[in-house]
């Protein structure tokens, strides 16, 4: 019924297929690449704070809403090892660390979770990339990650 | 073949009234180019403000232009294939529920009280005219669909043992589709949305309503996608001059569509919360799974292609491309449907990049997400939409077409200005650049602290490659409306142009039934949207009360 020819490509597209996926295992195991864990919400994220857990580890609770980030400005010192949650107090808000691949949602009632080093010192712009009204296109915050370190 | 005056009428009012809309959408367009490349730093123009112009444009160009055509170009196929038309009463009663509700959702779109996407994500709040002029139009959709049903049956019971025409497979499976994944977004709408943008409910759960749009929002650009699809396998073969080289190889693509459409998507949601890591990768996975029948589509017209050119006498591995009818006013057709195929070939492979689960994280939400897609639904749907309604409307009235020459042209110019467009995006895109965004104002306003140079000389390519896509659009205009307003030449007629198979194709009776597969479609939303939905309840700790796009506070319940 089918000819062979058809046979062929549709054996050769399912490898192909077969390969990305391979790819995409393999970004998650080996690179470590995942996407936002998933946690239940509760209040505390409504708190917007850096904390430090020891001498290279932190973490940023951001709270999104029209139309700023809060905390606006993060000071990191290079090499830290960062916890970044999201929320949002209002409508939802989208949180896109330039040069990282961080790419969260601040959605009201849910909280986004990722990890993330800073290796090299700059300030990292933070810019909202969802819709949220009229003032979206001034939502920004910065990450600045300095060395040595000082607020 | 002849079709009663009733239903040429409304065929006709479904191609016109979204053409016409379209004239706004491709304007906005243009001026979403000129303000995202720092051109002007205004928040509005023309009264228009940059958000409710970008509403417009998402609203008019990818739903109701492919809704409408949709539902036209279904009437016209069930009737050309089928030998009967449809329903008069339903077919009055659905073209009237879509005229009426798209009149609804464009006047709160037009009086500013709808900016908030086409997406329309809560807790943004929109009119409640809005909400319900969109469902209007869903439900006006279906109503065609239950007709054709009704038709199909009957057809099929006088004809059990003939296999159901392609064509019709594909709008039955089409409809399918998108009946199952509307109702949906019929539910956040009609259920969600209405009570609470009326007061009537205080909140909403924003992560559910996300879901259930999503459940829709993927499975939409199968329905705008499978009438292209519908064309190149029934039609484009014979315009080329050659045959289909597989039947079966459609229906087996159709099929896989049917079952793989709507579980897939939460990958629009890689980055939202509440749900869980699991559903987010099988999800990814069946997204892979939903590119096969592209991967066999593409096979199937290279190769039917290659047939036609050959016949034509051409000779070579490669060179018998040129033998194609490209440029011929008489097939312009060929030109709508091979310059979609064209950037289908990039908005499939990138789509498949977006689909990558963590991959889609260096990219999600920025500038690459509307480079991709107008490759895909400004691509193959929009110019097989442009090419088909030109098509039917030169044989539904029996006038002949304004400026053959431009209106052979326009696929072309459009292709070109398509691939230059989506370059800038998707590189600006892979810098950051935010899309859903009046870059204008601040990114790239060099008067703003925010200023933010490297994004300038990517959407300078955006402007030039949208500005040769408006263009390409304006002619089309010209070309569209000048037939309307000409002088009849010839009868009336309904004639498609359809594809012989080339080899002798045996009925398979599993691929000219639809209840199994129906079955299995309904499993496999359930085992994967079953977690999604109670992941969104149960994660979520709290509903959010409605805000209006101006205004940082909630606006205040009447009691
Ligand atoms: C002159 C031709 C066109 C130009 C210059 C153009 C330009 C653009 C631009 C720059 C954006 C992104 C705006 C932003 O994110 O801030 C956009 C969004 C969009 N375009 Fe187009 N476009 C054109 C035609 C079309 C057509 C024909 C379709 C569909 C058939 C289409 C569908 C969409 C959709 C669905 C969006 C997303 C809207 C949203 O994010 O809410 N566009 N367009
Ligand atoms: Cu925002
Ligand atoms: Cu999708």
């Amino acid at each position: 019924m089918i000819d062979v020819f058809e046979r062929r490509i549709i054996l050769v597209s399912i490898l192909v297929m077969g390969l990305f996926i391979l790819a995409i295992f393999y970004a998650m195991g080996a690179r470590k690449a995942d996407v936002t864990e998933c946690l239940p919400y509760d209040k505390t994220y409504e708190t917007a704070r850096v904390e430090q857990l020891d001498k290279t580890t932190y973490q940023i609770f951001y709270v999104a809403r029209m139309w700023n980030f809060e905390p606006s400005v993060a000071y990191i010192p290079v090499g830290s090892e960062v916890d970044l949650f999201v929320t949002s107090n209002d409508v939802v808000h989208g949180f896109n660390v330039y040069n990282k691949n961080v790419n969260l949602m601040a959605v009201p009632g849910g909280v986004t979770k990722t990890t993330v080093r800073f290796d090299q010192p700059g300030v990292y712009k933070v810019v909202c990339h969802e819709y949220c009204g009229t003032g979206h296109q001034n939502m920004q915050a910065e990450i600045i990650v300095n060395y040595p370190k000082k607020q | 073949m002849q079709v009663s005056r009733f239903l040429r009428n409304t065929i006709l009012i479904e191609l016109f009234v979204p053409i016409l809309l379209l004239t706004v959408g491709i304007y906005h367009g243009l001026m979403q180019v000129i303000y995202r490349a720092g051109v002007i730093h205004q928040s509005s123009v023309a009264k228009l403000d940059y958000y409710q112009g970008l509403t417009l444009h998402g609203v008019i160009n990818a739903v109701v232009l492919t809704t409408f055509f949709a539902v036209a170009f279904g009437h016209a196929t069930i009737a050309f294939y089928l030998k009967k038309e449809p329903n008069k009463k339903a077919t009055a009663l659905s073209m009237w529920l879509m005229v009426i509700g798209t009149l609804l959702a464009a006047a709160a779109m037009l009086a500013g009280k709808a900016s908030v996407l086409y997406t329309f994500y809560p807790p943004l709040k929109a009119h409640p005219a809005f909400y319900i002029g969109t469902a209007m139009l869903i439900i006006g959709s279906w109503v065609a669909f239950f007709d054709w049903v009704t038709i199909y049956l009957k057809w099929k019971k006088e004809n059990p043992e003939t296999n159901t025409p392609l064509a019709i497979i594909g709008t039955l499976v089409n409809f399918t589709i998108w009946f199952v994944c509307t109702t949906a977004v019929a539910y956040e709408v009609l259920v969600l949305l209405v009570p609470w943008s009326l007061g009537h409910t205080p909140t909403v759960n924003v992560p559910l309503a996300r879901t259930l749009f999503w459940f829709f929002g993927h499975a939409l650009v199968y329905f705008w996608l499978l009438p292209s699809y519908i064309m190149f396998y029934t039609m484009l073969p014979k315009l080329a001059g050659g045959k289909l080289y597989s039947a079966t190889a459609g229906r087996i693509a159709f099929f896989i569509f049917l079952l793989l459409s709507i579980p897939i998507g939460v990958h629009h949601q890689f980055g939202d919360p509440s749900i869980g890591r699991g559903v987010k990768l099988s999800q990814s996975l069946l997204t892979f799974g939903v590119a096969l029948p592209s991967f066999i589509t593409a096979f199937t017209l290279a190769a039917s292609l290659e047939y036609a050119a050959r016949k034509r006498g051409a000779t070579g591995l490669y060179n018998w491309i040129w033998k194609l009818p490209f440029f011929r006013k008489d097939v312009f057709l060929f030109g709508y449907l091979i310059n979609g195929l064209i950037l289908f070939i990039f908005g499939g492979l990138t789509g498949l990049v977006l689909a990558s689960y963590s991959l889609n994280n260096v990219v999600h939400n920025t500038a690459f997400i509307p480079g991709h897609f107008h490759m895909t639904v400004a691509g193959p749907v929009f110019l097989a939409i442009l090419g088909m309604s030109i098509f039917l409307l030169q044989q539904l009235t029996g006038k002949k077409i304004f400026l053959p020459t431009i209106n052979a042209i326009v696929p072309y110019l459009w292709t070109v200005g398509v691939i230059i467009f989506s370059s800038g995006l998707m590189w600006g895109g892979l810098m950051g650049e935010p899309r859903r965004t009046n870059l204008g104002l601040t990114y790239l306003n060099p008067a703003s602290d925010q200023y933010h140079p490297y994004w300038v000389i990517s959407s300078m390519l955006g402007l030039a490659g949208g500005g040769i896509m408006f263009v390409a659009g304006f002619l089309y205009f010209i070309s569209f409306f000048g037939t309307l307003f000409s002088k009849r030449s010839t009868e009336p007629l309904l004639d498609l142009p359809e594809s012989e198979p080339l080899h002798e194709e045996k009925r398979i009776p599993v691929l000219d039934t639809f209840k199994p597969w129906l079955a299995i479609m309904a499993l496999i939303i359930f085992l994967t949207y079953l977690p999604a939905i109670s992941d969104a309840l149960n994660n979520t700790g709290k509903k959010a009360p409605p805000y209006l796009p101006t205004d940082p506070t909630p606006v205040v319940q009447k009691k």
